[in-house]
């Protein structure tokens, strides 16, 4: 009853091509937007900003970023985390080595610097696919890994091997508050959410998805690999190397490599899985999901009394978090994403199913 | 000379060893076209199955004898290891028949998360000890030849000559008996093998079960050399590189490709390393086997993929 299309006539062509062509979802995001920009920075706590709001929204990103590469264009990458790092520390040195170079802009220089080293990385795409793939991309992942640690010129020679920003502001406000510090994650976020969404529905986003779907058959058409492959993999990594950026800055603000290690490379594969590859949606389900289940995990118990300890919770979200994949790859492939979109369509039948 | 050849024996023991994990990834392939992420995990998971039985059931059943112990915890684990393989085949593989590679890759990859976990859990995430009585001394051979002599650790030897003699096992198992031949059938064409009667499911229980037998063998050994804790599935990561170097299809492939990084490793790590700061080992084998797979992207042994629309 609620929602319901009737009556919603497109009568132009951009009405028929907008991202939400049904009213009632136009207003949902709406709302959501509301909330998100204005009622939770009223409401929320600094807790919440700090453990969930946070890592939730960058994590949401860095999953978009790789659900290019890996839900558009079928390249599996296992080395999310290496360019994460390069977009950190890319973006730490453009900060610290030249004067008054704003913010904003040392994230962008840090997502193009991420660019490179990810087309570098995906110029084996071009010869190797699918398991190979993903051995290749494990090499930028120990690369980057033992760079950043040895090398001490990407860490402005600091002799902890740890490295630190302060004083982040954009266009003279100050990022320190937690408040800030979130709506700044939310606007760019939201920027690239909306830049993938429409990507992906153009013409180089369909390529993508040819090439996912059987690369020889989509060549045989006359998509060129090379460039489909390779700007999914500019694409992703400028994203992912944003992600970085945040990461690394505004939620941890001092960092080592230990912070971009495989395990958030593995972390996030599972956030596209989970939430559902192929879909910009996806990625915040599955960042929300995987965000939030150890937080859960850890206070559940608490609340009946049984307190586990750290070690025991860890492993019962390796067990979850990997038993959760094989159910989600077994019974919903499409993850998260694809129920969500199964309840939409069950709700504009409802209550007459046919 | 003699530290040159001291270096490169150090670098053939290492590689046997990486050989033999790669075997298990390569034997899971080349049965079943999967490509299992898990099989660090697997390594870890019998290396600390064997490790507390070891400990465990001379105190439950009130003996001594440290043969015993290990004899009776090898059988456990392998047991184990079988009701494992089981259990995947049924709970996980049977439901993803025909799917793509990459899907069958990210569910060892869950595989892979849930025995992690599962392992640690049921085992404890201490450090452990397997001691099944591997020689620790160093030999000292050839003093007549070279000056000081060249110094082999006995251990590694061991481990070698153990992984020999698995690889040869192996070998005949898959070339001369039924089953093996099965395997090769299963391998090639799923749907063929299937039709001339061949029973899918047993046939990747019984390849699991191997690459089970594969890990046991890995993690005791790796397990007394380092002691088993989480560390020990992050050795499988090595065996990535050995694995695509050697082609994926290929045992000698394996065999060969872990001979070359366990060598290339540590020949770069000694004469290259100290111009790039040290450590280059953690990555020099992926980025050798990266160079080798844009010249030839199937590997030293591996098979030609031929695409069709």
């Amino acid at each position: 009853m609620l929602y319901r299309e009737n009556g919603q006539f497109k009568t132009s062509y951009a009405a028929d091509q907008q991202i939400f062509p049904i009213a009632q979802d136009r207003l949902a995001i709406g709302l959501l937007l509301l909330v998100a920009f204005v009622v939770m920075p009223m409401t929320g706590s600094e807790y919440l900003f700090r453990a969930v709001l946070i890592p939730f929204l960058i994590l949401a990103l860095a999953a978009l970023g790789l659900n290019i590469l890996v839900g558009y264009c079928g390249q599996i990458s296992l080395g999310t985390g290496a360019f994460m790092a390069v977009g950190a520390y890319a973006a730490y040195n453009f900060l610290v080595r030249i004067d008054g170079m704003p913010l904003i802009v040392a994230m962008l220089l840090g997502g193009l610097t991420a660019t490179v080293v990810g087309v570098l990385f995906g110029i084996p795409s071009l010869r190797i696919k699918g398991l190979y793939l993903a051995v290749a991309t494990l090499a930028a992942q120990f690369f980057t890994d033992w760079a950043f640690l040895r090398v001490s010129w990407f860490t402005n020679n600091s002799t902890s091997g740890s490295v630190s920003v302060a004083g982040l502001n954009v266009f003279g406000v100050p990022i320190e508050s937690p408040v800030a510090k979130y709506l700044f994650c939310l606007t760019v976020v939201c920027v690239f959410a909306l830049a993938a969404k429409n990507l992906t529905r153009s013409a180089t986003g369909r390529q993508w998805m040819a090439i996912r779907d059987m690369d020889v058959a989509a060549a045989v058409i006359g998509i060129r690999p090379v460039y489909a492959k390779l700007t999914a993999f500019a694409v992703s990594s400028f994203i992912v190397g944003v992600a970085g950026v945040l990461w690394a800055f505004v939620h941890l603000g001092a960092w080592e490599p230990a912070a971009f290690s495989i395990d958030r490379s593995f972390q996030l594969l599972f956030m596209v899985i989970i939430g559902g590859l192929g879909s910009i949606m996806g990625a915040f389900f599955g960042a929300a999901f995987i965000v939030v289940l150890p937080i859960i995990l850890d206070q559940v118990p608490h609340w009946f009394g049984i307190p586990l300890s750290t070690a025991t919770t860890s492993h019962l979200v390796h067990m979850i978090f990997g038993a959760l994949i094989v159910f989600f790859l077994i019974a919903e492939p499409h993850g998260l994403a694809k129920l969500w979109s199964i309840g939409k369509q069950k709700m504009r039948l409802w209550p007459f199913p046919h | 000379m003699g530290f040159f050849l001291e270096t490169l024996f150090g670098g053939l023991m290492a590689g046997m060893l990486y050989s033999l994990i790669a075997l298990g990834f390569v034997l899971i392939y080349k049965a079943s076209g999967v490509f299992n992420f898990a099989q660090g995990a697997m390594v870890l998971f019998a290396a600390l199955a064997m490790a507390r039985f070891a400990e465990w059931i001379p105190k439950w059943l009130g003996f001594e004898s440290l043969l015993l112990a290990n004899l009776l915890a090898f059988i456990v684990a392998m047991a184990l290891m079988i009701v494992l393989a089981w259990l995947i085949e049924r709970l996980c593989l049977s439901k993803l028949v025909n799917q793509e590679g990459i899907t069958l890759l990210m569910a060892t990859l869950g595989i892979s998360y849930f025995l992690d976990g599962l392992g640690q859990t049921l085992f404890g995430n201490d450090i452990y000890s397997i001691n099944v009585g591997m020689p620790k001394d160093p030999a000292m051979i050839l003093e007549g030849t070279f000056e000081g002599g060249l110094l082999i650790s006995k251990e590694d030897l061991v481990a070698a000559l153990i992984s020999a003699a698995l690889v040869l096992a192996l070998a005949l198992f898959f070339q001369k008996t039924a089953t093996g031949r099965a395997l090769r059938a299963v391998a090639d064409d799923h749907q063929a093998a299937q039709s001339i009667g061949i029973p899918l499911n047993r046939i990747w229980v019984i390849v699991w079960s191997v690459a089970g037998f594969a890990a046991l063998v890995a993690g005791i050994i790796w397990g007394s050399k380092l002691g088993v804790q989480f560390s020990l599935s992050l050795v499988a990561l090595k065996a990535l590189p050995v694995v695509i170097l050697g082609g994926l299809t290929s045992v000698p492939g394996a065999i060969l490709g872990g001979l070359i990084i366990g060598v290339g490793e540590k020949l770069s790590e000694i004469y290259l390393g100290s111009f790039f700061g040290g450590g280059i080992e953690i990555w020099f084998a992926y980025v050798l086997a990266l160079g080798f797979l844009l010249v030839r992207p199937q590997g030293l042994f591996g098979e030609k993929i031929i695409d069709r629309v």
